[in-house]
């Protein structure tokens, strides 16, 4: 039980941490129909550019700034370098995006190094949020902190089984949920809103009702940017931050965007939360193929216990699931869980 | 009739040309380096086409090419191993074609999904089958070969005629001859109506789709074409080396068939041929001089992108034109001072980089860094100060050119097309 809570609410936190990737590469993909393949590069830079940041100004600070300084560099980005080759069209605006993934992993090794640099969150988040205490005898109960006496208490007679959940994961959904709430808030009660809304479907329109389109185009590329830099500093502190960060989360990510279906922000959100927790699950199991087929009393012959695909465990198949789980989508759903269009 | 009969010729001799150089080449280089290579620039060239078949040919940008070179280059390595059992009856000439197979295969089964779509989708379903792959290659080590990999041995069985494939210069002319008759053959496939309805279905898939043919057709037997030289190139490469690692299917090599054949020029047929001889140039050489060189390469795919989506085939061929035209004089003296500025601001640049990275990874050694035949001292901010300065005066000398060059070219090129219709008329 307390298994199933604590890799649900760790599978919650990666989902959300995921999403606040995939709302910034939506938008931009809605918006612009440019796939942006270096948004796991702006969630790396908002990384390092923070973990920088907070040896000189403090953390607090530079969870602020890091993202704000990593949305103008998005900005900037856009404005300067896609913009002139959106006459080319689609595929040179994705090898665009392709080249600065290159470039900013390169800086980044060539400014950081090539090994993880050491990001720590500060002391308010270090250590469990709170503590699910399965005692022998008390039953299931939530303790918050670090489970106190119960659990550093040697009592052989008494089983109690401590989980803890750290705050670093707490902080993870709170601030994603703050995120979505804010987000969902500006887009649908808000001027500025609504005119991205209406920019979306009809830039030309908006044009002609005296907005700069290409403005909105540029501030909504230094939103998403922005996000996937939040999402970063995050996921530094909470995960590593080293340069192979981008190609982990990456490929992911557009595995989100598409299961979600392309464009569909709801459908990002719902996809999010589908490959967290899945994948947390995953991890988290070892059971085998093998391991199954003796359980429902089945003989397993010998040629089966050295077969190296009956023996993969779960936990091993972990790391091909969101891309299984992509083409099993492609087959039975193309447009994805959300979409709304074929494309 | 004369013109062509005339362009018939022409490309005889362009045919025979290219002949004669894969012929002649490794006994004009004849260094090991070299003839390794060269080796590798014929493979890369199969490899780059038929990449291109998809990019420039069907417009579809694949991140996960290297899937069907890589699962090519290990069927091939473990049907060498089996003939070295003596369970398999093929002469090591015909292993490649093995590759071959195993990449048509491939493409049948995962190009059925991926064709699906176009676009922007169809590259993520590559990138997302491209992780898939190179996730399992790490599962299943009885196949894949775990950290190790598969390394077989490419001489067996009786040579004929001698011919062992022991030495590398043998093994060059085996890649020599396929990379002849795979470009012969990648040629020939778009003189086909499926070559040229793969281009209408790249510029306009509605009007296709309204002519009577199934777009998805059409991109999925071209992706199982591709499969098939993608998947010679790596048998080719397994031949090769004599060893396949997992990281011959990951996204890394993938994304260099990409970067190398949009570098050569992916709208003309030579530009990946350019693209594969320039991949393995940067791949031994540059690799080799800097740390640095998957910078330098993102900032000039960058730069190709936005400035010359044609790649270096595409700047050949436009400057070829404006030669035919008797206009390239007036064009040089800013190309030499373009190339004068754009020198010294690499050489800046290149400094500035080269130095970050010495205090990164070696400042422990010390301070003087080698770099162009000068001794750079680290430590010396006025060495910074000159680098900087060069740059930015590169930069700025750069970029005045530039804007002079943009007018002086757009003028070029009116002239040509009025002369052209003066001649037409």
């Amino acid at each position: 039980m307390e298994f199933f809570l604590i890799s649900m609410l760790n599978g919650l936190s990666y989902g959300l941490l995921l999403f606040m990737l995939s709302s910034g590469l939506t938008l931009i993909f809605s918006m612009m129909g440019v796939l942006n393949f270096a948004h796991a590069s702006f969630y790396m830079l908002g990384a390092y550019v923070a973990y920088t940041l907070a040896g000189v100004i403090g953390f607090w600070p530079a969870l602020i700034l890091a993202p704000i300084l990593t949305g103008a560099a998005g900005a900037l980005f856009e404005s300067q370098v896609l913009r002139k080759v959106h006459k080319h069209g689609h595929v040179s605006e994705l090898l665009v995006t392709f080249g600065l993934s290159y470039i900013v992993l390169e800086l980044v090794q060539l400014l950081w190094g090539r090994v993880a640099v050491e990001f720590n969150p500060p002391a308010v988040l270090q250590g469990p949020v709170f503590t699910l205490i399965n005692h022998a005898e008390q039953g299931l109960y939530l303790v918050s902190g670090a489970g106190g006496t119960v659990c550093s208490a040697i009592d052989s007679a008494v089983r109690v089984i401590c989980t803890p959940f750290p705050a670093t994961r707490a902080f993870i959904m709170a601030t994603a949920l703050a995120m979505v709430i804010s987000l969902w808030w500006v887009l649908t009660r808000t001027r500025a809103g609504l005119v991205i809304q209406a920019a979306l479907t009809h830039p030309e329109t908006v044009e002609t009702l005296g907005h700069n389109v290409p403005r909105i185009f540029m501030l909504v590329f230094a939103m998403g940017t922005g996000l996937a830099a939040l999402a970063g500093v995050i996921g530094g502190f909470t995960f590593i931050t080293e340069p192979a960060m981008a190609a982990t989360v990456g490929s992911v990510v557009f595995v989100v965007v598409v299961v979600g279906g392309m464009g569909s922000l709801s459908g990002a959100f719902l996809a999010s939360l589908l490959i967290g927790i899945i994948q947390t699950f995953a991890v988290a199991i070892d059971y085998s193929f093998l391991q199954l087929l003796e359980d429902a009393g089945l003989a397993s012959t010998v040629y089966m216990q050295n077969n190296s695909f009956a023996k993969l465990t779960v936990s091993q198949v972990a790391p091909i699931l969101p891309y299984l789980f992509l083409v099993l989508i492609l087959i039975f759903r193309p447009r994805g869980l959300l979409g709304k269009r074929e494309t | 009739m004369r013109t062509t009969h005339n362009t018939t010729s022409t490309s005889y001799a362009l045919w025979l040309g290219f002949a004669i150089v894969l012929v002649l080449a490794p006994w004009v280089f004849t260094s090991n380096l070299s003839l390794t290579m060269l080796s590798q620039m014929g493979i890369a060239i199969i490899a780059c086409l038929s990449y291109n078949l998809l990019l420039g040919q069907g417009g579809m940008l694949s991140f996960g090419h290297a899937v069907y070179t890589g699962l090519g280059s290990y069927l091939t390595i473990h049907a060498l191993n089996a003939v070295g059992k003596g369970e398999l009856p093929i002469p090591v000439v015909l292993l490649p074609l093995v590759g071959g197979v195993a990449g048509l295969a491939f493409a049948v089964l995962l190009g059925f999904v991926t064709t699906r779509k176009s676009g922007t989708a169809f590259s993520m379903i590559t990138l997302g089958l491209a992780e898939l792959v190179f996730a399992m290659s790490l599962m299943f080590s009885e196949f894949f070969g775990g950290e190790a990999g598969v390394s077989g041995n490419r001489v067996v069985g009786q040579g004929l005629w001698g011919i062992t494939f022991g030495p590398q210069r043998q093994v060059y002319y085996l890649i020599a001859v396929y990379t002849f008759v795979s470009v012969g053959l990648l040629y020939a496939f778009t003189q086909t109506p499926l070559g040229r309805i793969l281009n209408a279905v790249r510029d306009n898939p509605e009007r296709v789709e309204f002519i009577g043919y199934n777009t998805q057709q059409v991109r999925y037997r071209a992706f199982i074409i591709a499969g098939f030289f993608a998947g010679i190139a790596g048998g080719l490469g397994a031949l090769n080396f004599e060893i396949v690692t997992a990281e011959v299917v990951g996204t890394g090599r993938s994304g260099a068939y990409l970067l190398f054949t949009f570098l050569g020029g992916a709208t003309f047929f030579f530009g990946p041929i350019l693209g594969g001889i320039l991949m393995v140039l940067a791949f031994v050489l540059l690799s080799e001089i800097t740390k640095a060189w998957l910078l330098y390469l993102g900032l000039v795919f960058l730069f190709m992108v936005i400035y010359a989506p044609g790649g270096l085939a595409g700047l050949i061929m436009a400057n070829v034109r404006v030669a035919k035209a008797g206009a390239l004089r007036q064009l040089l003296p800013i190309y030499a001072g373009m190339a004068l500025t754009c020198l010294l601001m690499l050489a800046g640049a290149g400094a500035l980089v080269e130095m970050i990275y010495h205090q990164q990874l070696n400042s422990s050694i010390g301070a003087q860094l080698p770099f162009a035949g000068m001794v750079l001292d680290t430590q010396d901010s006025a060495t910074w100060f000159v680098c900087l300065a060069m740059a930015a005066l590169g930069f700025v000398g750069f970029e005045w050119l530039r804007q002079r060059f943009v007018p002086l070219w757009a003028q070029v090129q009116t002239d040509i097309s009025h002369q052209l219709q003066r001649d037409a008329s």
